[in-house]
């Protein structure tokens, strides 16, 4: 291995050498602010080194390092960031022994890098579990409260189940085209089709098991469950980074492979699309706790998300779809990890009992407005109003739905939005009600990293919203 | 850069309202006064100096926002824009004026969301990109929604969210409309959201009808058009007394003003083809409107379902396609806007004081407050149409014009004259006329009050007895909207 691949790997590299300081620094002192600051120091010190450079070269057949790769470990490790900011202060009030969580935080996080980096089904499978297993752990931290606990048993079994069946479809796949590689895939899939009904197993064995992993519907039952019964800031990173990266993974796999040329599999994923668009908005309309109704809006939105892969079927297409879903995991990481950065700071001094009714929000805009701020930002452009991130990336969907002529998913589109309007105004109104008519008394964290955090996060949602061109450009730049 | 200069004084005025609560509570509502005012006198200044340049547009510009998906910033002023920008100030005003003592509650918030409201409505009245155009309209809700969730009456969160749902749904659709219409064109040239570049696609036929009915249905939701104007009178009565002015008498005006500017210049001939159907609706609007503002007991409902049968002369004006329906249309934009607007004055003066709009409750306050009943019964027979006044001169054009078109659904639409003379009578009958109660003791109109009645009056006197200034006005803007080819009408 040369030196230049092992450059083009340094994201990764400081990651995990980051991982094995704090893990030594946890073993000979347990000492709070420092492994945070380690945790801080390694994560911008990743943000740093994934700066775009323009390389793209293939280190080892595993790795593919491209601009498209460093911008999403940019995006995840600012993310780790975040939730790592609103984390110190959430479990500072539940009294663990907190170091091991920001060392799992950082495990999973490398796992979502190397998901963005991965060119082969080997380093996806691993960067899967790296990012699940630590995930597991991550739920189930805070050990004196029964939900986590039961929450982290059920996405431990279901998402095992799910890693076992898209293992036995890579099987299958390897046995009908002699190649686990992206690019190999390509050359062996024209070639296998004779063995149409082993490739058809093991189509649909992936796309369950990569669909449990996104929650599109019908492979949707874990999410909310899950997300209601893990910490806060671990319920935001679940939604955000651990579906962005697996989407991330997905949409190299189907360019590098072109498996966009299946129409059979294209009309599956445009079904589990339309089904995601409909239960998602359904189901949230039914939900009073703001974590079961974000989880069921993620899987609504995870819908949204499959149009654009969808519409990239269409090579004229491709390259403007990829660029809307690029932008829309970013514009949605950042809202997403704002709703739930608020759901964190809520509820500080209720020894550990999470408030996230949506009572509990009664009056948040007249005793915290900068926090009242935040969540109506983030439900806002969650909605996809203008002069928010959200709008311009359903701006986007519908750009490049409309351009591949899918109506039909179009009208989903439409219609699921209109029914989200309903539940997130509902967050709005109950955080508009009077304090003398609802004597809800909302406390709030008062930390100063996690109130720095939120401001951070109202900025990007509002300037991807506003000013996004240079991101545009960049996008542009590296996906052509 | 002073199209810009004038949203800017509405939106950090909002901004300056909401910070001066802190150092006192009636601060907000003098600020805004005074940002409001000073906005106006701006449009004024800007009116007054500006010619019409090649382009004939007044001001007009334009730089690049997104030009990686050809999105740009782009403002114009014209004689309808600047028509419609000075009623949303003056009206602005009045707004403010009327909710002078009513807010108890959180003032420096609620001024900051009424000029959000304005800076909103302005720029959808000066957008000329088609992206632009749909950020003001969507963004010129969520201040309005604010307005009704936390200052309205006893039923405001159905009132507000039905008023959001209505409006985000069928927006969504013109935003489906507006990007395959762009991408259509890319096609053909760069993707471009400019309104003069979309001007005259070339589109086949089917789908420049889908993508008109898009525009439609958003702006017939705002208009509202019979049958999407359920959302109007929840979110008109419970809306409070400044919410309802700035409803009625503005946001209203924006699907009309979306009609004129984008969806018939855009489509002519899809537009012609659904013309029978827009005059329909408008028809029925007209009928309809008015048979369930009689059937109403709370005085705002009333109004609210008069000003759908007033929006639907509107539809029925532009869907003529003649130089007199289209001027008339206009004219009952204004005209409408601020009889509507002081009759919500009315009523919230009314609501204020008694606290409660059931009519049956009323009766005689004549004799108690007769400046009160002077100016209720001066708008009310300016929304009957009584020659002399804006509304008149409006509907009037709007028949004649209409008339050499479709003479039957004019006889139809006239129907609707008679229906207003009972229901806008019917409502002072009850609330001001009749047996005095002793038991309602309520305060005149004061000074405040009387001032923005006689502002509103002398404006309607004025467009009523002299509307040719106005007329003159828009006449480019009505010229080159008829310039185009609306003949391929298919008709009833």
């Amino acid at each position: 291995m040369k030196l230049t691949e092992l450059l083009a790997l340094l994201p990764l590299l400081i990651l995990a050498g980051g991982i094995v300081i704090v893990m030594l620094q946890i073993a000979f002192w347990r000492n709070l602010p420092l492994t945070v600051g380690l945790v801080a120091l390694t994560l911008l010190a990743g943000t740093f080194s994934a700066l775009p450079d323009g390389t793209s070269m293939p280190v080892t057949p595993l790795l593919m390092a491209d601009d498209y790769a460093l911008l999403f470990t940019m995006l995840f490790c600012l993310a780790a960031l975040i939730t790592a900011l609103f984390s110190t202060d959430y479990l500072g009030q539940r009294g663990d022994e907190p170091e091991e969580y920001f060392l799992l935080l950082l495990l999973s996080t490398l796992g979502a890098c190397v998901l963005a980096f991965a060119n082969h089904l080997a380093s996806l499978l691993l960067g899967m579990e790296l990012l699940s297993i630590a995930l597991y752990a991550l739920i189930a931290y805070p050990d004196k409260a029964p939900l986590p606990l039961e929450a982290a048993t059920k996405y431990l079994v279901l998402s095992a189940a799910a890693s076992a069946t898209a293992l036995f479809g890579f099987a299958l796949l390897y046995a009908a085209t002699g190649s686990l590689s992206f690019s190999g895939m390509n050359t062996g899939l024209t070639q296998a089709a004779s063995q149409a009904i082993v490739l058809q197993v093991a189509a649909v064995m992936v796309v369950a098991g990569l669909a449990f992993k996104l929650s599109l519907a019908p492979f949707h039952l874990w999410t909310p469950d899950v997300y209601q019964g893990a910490p806060s800031p671990v319920s935001g990173f679940l939604a955000s980074v651990s579906k962005a990266a697996v989407f991330v993974v997905l949409m190299r796999w189907f360019v590098a492979s072109d498996l966009f040329r299946f129409t059979a599999l294209m009309q599956a994923l445009a079904v589990l699309a339309g089904l995601s668009m409909i239960v998602g908005n359904l189901l949230a309309l039914l939900q009073d706790n703001i974590k079961r109704m974000l989880a069921y809006s993620s899987i609504a939105h995870m819908g949204y998300l499959m149009i654009v892969l969808v519409a990239a079927a269409a090579p004229v297409n491709r390259a403007f779809a990829i660029e809307a879903a690029s932008f829309y995991l970013v514009a949605y990481t950042a809202t997403t990890l704002a709703a739930f950065a608020l759901l964190a700071m809520l509820g500080a001094g209720h020894s550990g009992r999470e408030q996230c009714q949506l009572q509990d929000i009664s009056g948040l805009f007249w005793l915290h407005p900068g926090q009242a701020l935040l969540l109506m930002v983030a439900m806002l452009s969650l909605a996809g109003i203008p002069l928010t991130a959200g709008f311009l990336a359903k701006f986007y969907v519908i750009g490049a739905a409309s351009s591949g002529s899918h109506w039909f998913l179009l009208g989903t589109l439409v219609v699921g939005s209109a029914i989200g309007i309903y539940y997130y105004l509902r967050v709005v109104f109950y955080m508009s009600r009077r304090p003398e008519e609802y004597p809800a008394q909302p406390v709030m964290s008062q930390h100063w990293p996690a109130r720095a955090a939120g401001w951070l996060l109202i900025a990007t949602v509002l300037l991807l919203g506003i000013l996004p061109q240079p991101l545009l450009r960049h996008l542009a730049s590296i996906l052509s | 850069m002073s199209l810009v200069l004038l949203l800017l004084i509405l939106g950090l005025g909002g901004l300056l309202a909401l910070l001066s609560e802190r150092i006192s509570a009636n601060l907000p509502r003098i600020i805004s006064l005074l940002v409001c005012a000073l906005a106006l006198l701006y449009l004024c200044y800007l009116a007054g100096t500006s010619t019409a340049g090649e382009d004939d547009w007044l001001l007009h510009l334009k730089t690049p926002w997104l030009p990686r998906l050809g999105i740009s910033f782009e403002l114009a002023l014209d004689g309808l824009s600047l028509l419609m920008l000075a009623l949303t100030l003056l009206l602005g005003l009045i707004a403010i004026a009327a909710s002078w003592s009513e807010i108890d509650f959180r003032q420096g918030l609620f001024q900051a969301n009424l000029l959000w409201t304005l800076t909103g409505v302005c720029g959808v009245f000066l957008a000329l990109d088609l992206v632009l155009f749909f950020v003001f309209w969507e963004v010129m809700l969520v201040p309005m929604y604010l307005l009704i969730a936390i200052w309205g009456h006893e039923d405001k969160s159905r009132a507000a969210m039905k008023f959001f749902i209505f409006t985000q749904a069928s927006g969504l659709l013109m935003l489906v409309a507006i990007v395959t219409l762009a991408w259509q064109h890319s096609a053909q040239a760069a993707l471009s959201f400019s309104y003069s570049d979309l001007l005259g696609s070339e589109l086949d036929p089917q789908t420049a009808y889908l993508l008109m009915l898009g525009f439609f249905l958003a702006f017939a939701v705002k208009l509202p058009a019979f049958p999407f104007h359920t959302w109007l009178p929840d979110a008109h009565t419970q809306a409070p007394t400044a919410g309802s002015v700035l409803l009625a008498g503005i946001l209203l005006k924006t699907g009309a003003y979306g009609l004129i500017r984008f969806c018939l210049p855009l489509f002519p001939n899809a537009s012609a083809q659904f013309a029978p159907i827009a005059m329909s609706l408008g028809a029925a609007g007209v009928i309809y409107g008015a048979i369930l503002a009689f059937s109403q007991s709370d005085f705002k409902r009333l109004v609210a379902y008069s000003s759908v049968s007033h929006m639907g002369f509107v539809l029925l004006g532009l869907y003529a396609f003649n130089a007199l329906a289209v001027q008339g249309a206009i004219m009952q934009m204004v005209a409408h806007g601020v009889s509507t607007a002081a009759l919500f004055m009315i009523a919230g003066a009314l609501q204020h004081r008694l606290h409660t709009r059931d009519m049956n409750r009323m009766g005689g306050l004549w004799a108690q407050a007769p400046r009160m009943g002077a100016c209720a019964m001066f708008f009310a027979v300016a929304s009957l149409g009584l020659p002399g006044l804006g509304n008149f001169i409006a509907e009037f054009l709007i028949l004649a014009g209409l008339f050499a078109v479709q003479p039957w659904l004019t006889a139809i639409a006239a129907l609707g004259l008679i229906t207003a003379a009972v229901y806008a009578l019917w409502m002072v009958q009850q609330t001001f006329q009749g047996s005095l109660r002793p038991e309602l003791e309520i305060p005149d109109f004061g000074r405040r009050e009387m001032i923005t009645m006689a502002a509103m009056m002398l404006a309607l006197l004025g467009l009523g007895l002299y509307p040719q200034p106005v007329l003159n006005l828009t006449q480019p803007v009505v010229d080159q909207l008829l310039s185009l080819d609306f003949t391929a009408r298919s008709w009833l």
